[in-house]
């Protein structure tokens, strides 16, 4: 029985600059960062009250996952924003976003009442788009 | 009374929680806050906890306590830590670090410097297999001397 979900994957244009985003910008916690050899490393952030779910910051590499020109291409993607990774979770949006749009952070759509709940979409520095809704009040 | 748009409260709200932010540790406490956002304290602090869900002084602590991990994960000793993190008193800052973190600084420093030991020492123990296999990482031994 699968329970949890422990990891997802994030491909980034640029290591260094996606940790700057995720961490001053989002508030996340880096929770790995090892060094894996010249040029490489293993990084994870986590959001601040869920750090068993490990975010990993992927650079887009050729290598064993992109071959043949596919890392260059699929740089060119996420730069366009074909990617939406998922969606991020907060005690209230207008604040949030407020404070995130204070922070620098370039949002494709402000707080919007849609039919299935309230949110606003973001998107990261490398072109990844989310969306951010608000926690349910109880 | 005089009634504002909501999204001027929120604005003013998030300048007074960005401005925690950036002086946790000075010597600020709530009349600097309220100030800064332009409220009565008692509003400010009911308008704060409605939105965040914790009072501006529970916020505070909140934020010099992430900070103090910080420093201390960088090796600053918990006496620096403390004032670097607006606490005057060695002795209220470790009790309240342990409140939250439930570990001394000292101690918690400590654990923080063995789990990076073991990651660089040992990377493999860290990453799901099956990246390190697509990364081609399972095949080196030593991450430091190796590609």
């Amino acid at each position: 029985m699968i329970t949890k979900v422990s990891h997802v994957s994030i491909y980034v244009l640029d290591q260094d600059s996606a940790q700057a985003f995720y961490v001053d910008k989002l508030g996340f916690k880096v929770h790995t960062d090892a060094p894996m050899g010249p040029g490489m490393r293993w990084l994870t952030v986590c959001p601040p009250e869920q750090p068993e779910l490990e975010i990993t910051l992927m650079p887009i590499e050729d290598g064993m996952v992109f071959k043949d020109g596919a890392a260059a291409q699929m740089r060119e993607m996420v730069k366009k924003g074909t990617f939406g990774f998922g969606v991020f979770e907060c005690d209230d949006l207008n604040a949030t976003y407020e404070e995130l749009k204070a922070k620098g952070v370039v949002f494709k759509k402000p707080p919007t009442k849609e039919f299935y709940g309230y949110e606003a979409l973001f998107v990261d520095d490398s072109g990844n788009w989310f969306s951010l809704g608000e926690k349910k009040k109880a | 009374m005089h009634t504002y748009p909501k999204v001027y409260l929120y604005k003013r709200v998030v300048h007074a929680k960005l401005y925690m932010d950036a002086h946790f540790s000075e010597a600020i406490d709530l009349d600097n806050i309220s100030d800064e956002a332009s409220f009565s304290k008692f509003h400010f602090i009911r308008l704060f906890k409605s939105i965040y869900g914790k009072t501006p002084h529970q916020y505070l602590t909140r934020v010099r306590i992430e900070h103090a991990k910080s420093w201390l994960q960088k090796g600053i000793s918990a006496r620096e830590t403390c004032f670097r993190v607006g606490f005057d008193s060695v002795s209220s800052f470790t009790g309240l670090f342990k409140k939250h973190v439930r570990l001394s600084p000292s101690v918690y420093q400590e654990q923080h410097k063995q789990r990076q030991a073991r990651i660089r020492n040992a990377p493999l123990q860290f990453i799901p297999n099956c990246f390190a296999e697509q990364k081609g990482w399972t095949q080196k031994r030593n991450f430091e001397e190796g590609c």
